[in-house]
Parts: C-alpha cells; structure tokens; sequence
C-alpha cells in the first residue's frame, strides 16, 4: 500500500507542472492563438523562479519564499509570452513559426544569462529545497486522499487544483470566458458584435505565459535541486495533455494525471520489486511516456474538437 | 412623413473605382426598403458604411435627423443598426442562446446569468414569433433557424433599423415564406428594415419602397407598387433584360449520352442514394433534371462525372461504355462539367486565373514541354477567352481567383468548359448566386451550345430556368426518376407535384 501512495504522490508531482501548463495553453488556444513556445516559456519561468530562489536563499526560506519565487516565474513566463503575443496578433505571424523561435531562443538566453551573472560561471543554477511539507495537520489524516495528496508533498499540488477550479469557472461561468471562446472558434462573429479580438487574444496568450512560466518553476521543485536551462519536454508534453484534454478542463486534469502516471513509471521503475524483476532495460522504461504520448495522440487526435480558428491570424478585412 | 435614417451624397472610393457616387438613400420608420442592384453595384459597400465599417469620402448620415458619426460595428449597434449578414457570424460550438447574447451578456460580478437572459430572449421569440431551440448548439440547427438565430441577435441588443444582406441566398421555398413574414411581422412591430437583395420577385412580395442602384450610381427610388418587374430589371442592369431565351425550334438528332440502370447504395440503409436511372440526352437536346434539392441530384452528377463510384448501371458516350473511365479521359474525351460548387470542384482559388483555364489540359504538349510550363502559351490562350467571355478582373490572366466576383468565376468555368468544344455539357445550377446580367448570359451560351450540336445535360432547383431552357424535363424523387415531360405541355404546378412526390410515372429511356 505504501508502495502505492508513493507512486501517487511522485505521479502528483509531475502531474501538477503538466496540468498548470496545458491550463495555460488551453487559455491560449481557446482563444485563437496556437502556443508551441510553451516549452520555451516554461524554462524562462523555471530560471527566473529558481535563480529567484537561488538569491534570496540566504536571507529567507520556506513556504514564502516559494510564493514569491511563483510570482517572478509567472512575470519571467509573462515576458517571454508577450513576443508570441505580438507576433501572432500585431503582425499576424505564423504562430508556428513564431513558437519555435521562443522554443529555440529560451533555452540558449537562460544558460548565456546564467554563466554571465552567475561568479562561478556555470549554467546550472542550485537551490536549497526548503518547501517540502512532511504532513498537513488535520488534513493527512483523512483516510487514502490524505496520504495521497497531503503527506510529502508541496503548496504547488494545491495551487495546480486551485487554478484548475478557477480556470474551468473562468472559461465557463463568466462573461471574459464565453468571448474568450467565442474568438477562438469564430473571431469574425466576435468581432461583428463589439468584442476586440485582438484584445482577446492578448489576454489568452499573456495567461499562458504566466501559467507555463509558474510550470516550469513547480516542474522543478520537487524533482531537482538545480536548473539546467531545460524542461525536458514538458511543454511538449503539455501540449498533448492539452490535445488529450480535448481543451477542456476536468478532461485536462485526467490526461495530465495519466501522463503524470506514465512519467513515474519510468522515473520510479526500479523501485517498483514488480517491475525491476521484468529485466528489461531500462531504456524501454524511459521510453514509456513518450510511447503513451504517440500511441494516444494517434488515437485521440481523430476526433479532435480544437479550437475552429486556432492557428489562423484575425485580420479583419478578410470576411 | 420623417425618415429614421438618412445617407445623403454618400461617396466611398477604392482605388481604381468610386463604389458609391453620390448615393442617397432615405428609409422610411418601419417601412421595409429593398436595395436592388446587381454584384458589384455598391450595395454592400453602403451598408457597410452604415454599419461602420468604411468611412465615406463624403456625405453625411443623419439618424431621426440628427447627424450622427458611425466609427465602428459597436457605436453603430448602441445606435439600434443591426446586420444580418449574408454569411452568418454565428459560433457553431455553442448554443443558440450562447449566441444571441455574446456581446451582450447580462452580468453580475463578471458572472453570467443565463436564465436571466434566456427569459428574454424567449419572450422576444414568441412575441416576434420567431421559433428558436435556446440550447441546442447552432452546429445542429437548420439555416432557416440559424437566421431566426441572427434576427434575434439584432432584437435582443434593441436594434430599430434592421439590416438584411441577401437574407434568401441561402434558404430553401418554404423558408423564403417564411421570412418574408417575419419581415412583415417586424415592420409592423415598428421596425425599419433594409432588404439588400437581387431578386424581383422577392421585391415585388414583401418591401415598400425600393433604391435601385448601379455601378456605384443611385438611379432612384421608387415605391414598389409604381413599379414592375421588368422596369426594376432594367434600371439595375442599364438595358432591357430577356427573362426568356430564344430557342429555335430543332429536332434533336442521334443519341450521345446514354445512362442505364444506375444505381448508388447508401451506406447503412437498405434505400439506394439512386436508383435504376436511366435517360438518354440527344444532339441539340437540353433535358433538364428537375427537383427539390437532396432528392439524389448531387450524387447523379458525382457518378457522371467520376467523382464517385456506383454500384450498378452504365455511363454510354456515343455508344462507348465510359462507366470505368477516368475523370481525365472524361474531362478529355468530350465530357464538359459546371460543378454544383465553384468553389469545391470548379477552381482552385489561389490559382491565377490563367491556371484555372488550364487546369484540365496543362499536361498537354501545347501548353507544356517535358514537365515545365509554357507560361506564354498558357497567357496567349487565357487571354484569348478574357477576351471572348468578356471575363472583367483587376489583373487580366495574372488574377487570383478569389478575389474575382461569383459571376466572373462562372465565367471562367464556362470559359474553360465550352472551350474544350465537348459532346455532353453537364451544368448543374449554373447560375447559383449570380445576379440577372450574369445569369442571362450563362443561359444564352447554353442555348449556343445545344444549337451547335451539343448534348446538354441541366440539373436545377430552379422552376423558371427549368422551364425556360430545357426541352424535356426529368423529375428526380428520392433518387428516382418520376417524371418525363414536356415543357411546351406541362405547368409549373404540375411540374411542382412531381417534385413533392404526390404524382409519378413509369421513366424509361
């Protein structure tokens, strides 16, 4: 049993990175605008964020540190989204084309950044990880869910189900979350009754740069303790929880769970009695997300229901 | 009496042409006030000016008498303009309701209240009597109730001057009925309505007064009543119109297309998309197909041209079985097709028009040498049928396409069809969308085409091109044919009953 909950718990913490992020880009989308820099805004987001953490370690620690280190990481994200932004609404690029370049660009600004300020003049950036939670009182007693989710664990497990909540209500119970949509599926109906697409579309763009920057910081935390100017895939890999979530929130949160699950088998395998005793190599073990990402994608991408007018420019003259 | 809204020497230029010069127009309050003209006339660019989209060059607008500056859709709408387009700017994913008050959402805090909303909206569709489902998705609607969909849409945001952009395009008998009472109903509620349109009949049933304008000049305004279809034909189109062609009396010579037994099963259901088909068109013959839209027409073309596979019968061309052959032999042995969708089947829109001309023949030896274009070839040729067809565009050969008006990209069709000097001419709806000018003149080359020995071969929705074209009439009935007659001998009302299924005969060919 014990066995189990550890498998949950280390399946929460990449879970929550994945759910945050494809939250953000399911904003983005929504309203028009395709988001393949997520990646990109992840790493920037996770630097700030650690690099953040890094500097002010000395003078602070614990859980407010953290809440500050997720405010820089979400501004960090914020700033590189605002290039996507600009490139896709303003100048109506190819917002492929547009994505990759952050994707390229993030990476390699991240690690120059960081051999420039930092004196050592190594590209990793370290922190202490002083925000791990052992027990929440009260709440861990609760049976199963209080092992799963509120023993070893961080405030970002929390902060990932909060902005889920608030995301669904947002995108479906308020006024901003219907005309958000609607630009996305039809911008010239939106813009035929009053509503500034353009203005729209910033937004969603601008909240999933703060949402795949906090990703790429909460990415980090639990797993690591030190930045190496990459996520990994993450962002990648969020984008399919997003195309698997069929850009819904509540079907988000399954898909990132599942490729959350699938990241622990291949991080955790060898401590699983169960499948160490398979021998097989552990290469195939590593594959297992990535396998789970092609073979579910394949299947799910046919009845497909994204966004109608996602990846195309808004110019207004066209009618 | 006063006017609620007035266009006074309105003037708008694009370059390289003024669209509207000097246009006033003046609707009464709740008159229903058509605006007549043909594509291109200036109809679209004026309403676009109301509705605050382009900014004259000069004139003034004047609501209740009063001056007033439209900037954009949003002032023009809390001024009480609202705009039924012609393409409808409906969201497919989300509710009926969701649509009609996007835009315009009750509130509190940010949040919706939707019930709110809801309750008035259904209040404003039973009053105007305009039946809506709230929540089903528009995606899952008919057209006829997407536009009552539209209607609402300007009703809820309180509009008084009601805007419809050829509002019938789209919509079948029944529901062309139907709206014109909504109109009337909307008019009587105190509503002012302009009625953007080209077609007579629709005029002469349901407005008041009419503007008749062309190519960018107002030629009048006239009460409907003074006026009768035929003057209102040539104001707007600047000379006498014929509504009927000239044919000439011809006995229809050998047989040259031939279809026995055809038959498309539908998938899932025991009934056949078609069903034992079977006709003969002769030389000098225009049969025309006649039915209500969805009975199988579609799919009797898709078969006749190749497009689509049938399970029983045989195609025959001058006695050569063609029931194999490729869409290229056809194309290239003498079959010529104006598809039911120009834009689907007809062109390829991001193409030159010069390469639309092309398109069936570019692999011949004329117009390339081992795998490269002749583009000189390709442009002396293209510019010779410009030149016959009378194809008028911005940039001759070179012109994209798209950015031709729907006229002239059936007469680049036509253009490329005719040319090929084929044996059978399929032309299904050839005159769809397209104003009275453009319509006369496809009707006419498809008399010179039956007089110079040509079979061709009519599939219409329409009753009056049917009648006027063709000499024998087919009536196609759930993917059967029903009738066989003679347009000299029957009545439109007769012709009618075939159409619905309430009379049938025995078609043998």
């Amino acid at each position: 049993m014990d066995m189990l909950y550890l498998l949950l718990r280390q399946t929460m913490y990449f879970s929550i990175p994945l759910l945050i992020v494809a939250l953000g880009g399911m904003f983005s989308e929504r309203s028009g605008v395709t988001n393949i820099a997520l990646e990109g805004i992840m790493v920037m987001g996770g630097f700030t964020g650690i690099y953040f953490i890094n500097q002010m370690q000395s003078q602070m620690s614990g859980q407010w540190l953290l809440v500050l280190a997720i405010f820089i990481a979400m501004a960090g994200g914020l700033l590189l989204s605002l290039p996507h932004a600009y490139a896709s609404v303003n100048l109506k690029a190819d917002q492929v084309i547009s994505g990759t370049a952050l994707n390229m660009f993030a990476p390699a600004f991240v690690i120059y950044i960081a051999r420039m300020i930092q004196p050592s003049g190594i590209a990793n950036v370290s922190f202490k990880n002083t925000f791990f939670i052992h027990e929440v009182p009260v709440l861990c007693d609760i049976p199963v869910i209080g092992d799963i989710l509120f023993k070893n664990t961080y405030i970002t497990t929390f902060l990932g189900f909060f902005i889920l909540i608030v995301s669904a209500i947002v995108l479906y119970k308020t006024r901003f979350g219907m005309r958000l949509r609607a630009c996305g599926e039809h911008p010239h109906a939106a813009d035929s009754v009053g509503i500034n697409v353009y203005k729209m579309r910033y937004i969603g763009v601008m909240i999933s740069g703060v949402l795949a920057g906090l990703g790429g910081l909460v990415l980090t935390v639990p797993i690591s303790t030190e930045f190496k100017g990459a996520v990994n895939g993450y962002g990648f890999l969020a984008l399919a929880v997003l195309i698997f979530g069929q850009w819904k929130p509540m079907r988000i949160l399954w898909a990132s769970l599942f490729f959350g699950f699938m990241q622990t088998i291949s991080a955790a395998y060898s401590a699983i009695p169960f499948l160490l005793n398979l021998n097989i190599p552990s290469e195939f073990f590593k594959m297992t997300p990535y396998i789970a990402t092609l073979i579910v994608l394949a299947f799910s991408s046919k009845s497909s229901k994204a966004p109608k007018a996602v990846g195309q420019p808004y110019d207004q003259g066209a009618r | 009496m006063d006017y609620i809204i007035e266009m006074l020497n309105i003037r708008k230029e694009f370059p390289g042409i003024v669209a509207n010069d000097d246009i006033t127009l003046r609707i009464k309050k709740t008159e229903i006030h058509a605006l007549l003209g043909e594509n291109g006339a200036g109809k679209s660019t004026l309403m676009s000016i109301l509705f605050g989209l382009y900014k004259p060059e000069a004139g003034v607008i004047k609501l209740r008498g009063k001056e007033i500056n439209i900037s954009d859709p949003k002032t023009a709408s809390h001024l009480g303009i609202g705009m039924v387009h012609q393409h409808f700017k409906l969201v497919e994913d989300f509710t009926v309701l969701e649509n009609i008050i996007l835009g315009a959402e009750t509130v509190k805090n940010g949040f919706l209240k939707m019930d709110e909303a809801k309750k008035k909206v259904m209040e404003l569709s039973n009053r105007y009597k305009l039946y809506i489902d709230p929540d089903a998705k528009v995606s899952n609607i008919t057209v006829g109730m997407q536009q009552r969909v539209e209607i609402l849409k300007m009703l809820y945001r309180e509009n008084e001057i009601l805007i419809f952009d050829e509002p019938t395009a789209v919509l079948t008998p029944q529901e062309i009925d139907e709206l014109m009472d909504i109109m009337k109903e909307l008019s009587k509620e105190g509503k002012s309505l302009i009625f953007i349109t080209h077609k007579l009949e629709e005029i002469k049933k349901v407005a008041d007064r009419v503007t008749v304008l062309r190519r960018g000049k107002c030629i009048g305004t006239y009460n409907v009543e003074d006026v009768t279809k035929e003057s209102l034909s040539e104001m707007m189109v600047g000379r006498k119109v014929q509504f009927t062609v000239d044919k000439k009396d011809i006995t229809p010579g050998e047989t040259i297309f031939e279809v026995k037994n055809l038959s498309m099963k539908t998938k899932g259901s025991t009934k056949n998309t078609l069903n034992k088909i079977s006709f003969k068109v002769r030389k000098n013959e225009i049969v025309c197909i006649a039915g209500i839209d969805g009975n199988g027409q579609s799919e009797l073309v898709y078969a006749l041209t190749g497009i689509r596979h049938f399970d029983e019968g045989q195609i025959l061309v001058h006695g050569e079985d063609w029931t194999k052959k490729s869409i290229r032999y056809r194309n290239s042995h003498g079959m010529s097709h104006i598809p039911e969708d120009r834009h689907k089947y007809g062109l390829i829109l991001e193409y030159s028009m010069a390469y639309n001309l092309i398109l069936q023949t570019y692999f011949t030896d004329r117009f390339q040498k081992r795998g490269f274009l002749k583009n000189d070839s390709i442009h002396e040729y293209a510019d010779g049928l410009i030149k016959k067809y009378d194809i008028r565009s911005g940039q001759g050969a070179q012109t994209v396409t798209r950015s031709m008006s729907g006229g002239n990209q059936q007469k680049v069709i036509l253009a490329r069809e005719i040319d090929k000097d084929p044996s059978i001419m399929i032309a299904v709806q050839p005159a769809r969308g397209l104003d009275v000018g453009a319509t006369e003149f496809i009707h006419k080359k498809l008399v010179e085409q039956r007089e110079s020995g040509k079979a061709v071969l009519l599939i219409s929705l329409e009753l009056e091109e049917i009648m006027n074209l063709s000499d024998r009439i087919l009536v196609i009935y759930e993917g059967e044919l029903v009738g066989d007659l003679d347009p000299k001998k029957t009545t439109i009302q007769e012709l009618g009953l075939y159409m619905a299924g309430a009379k049938r005969d025995e078609v043998k060919a």
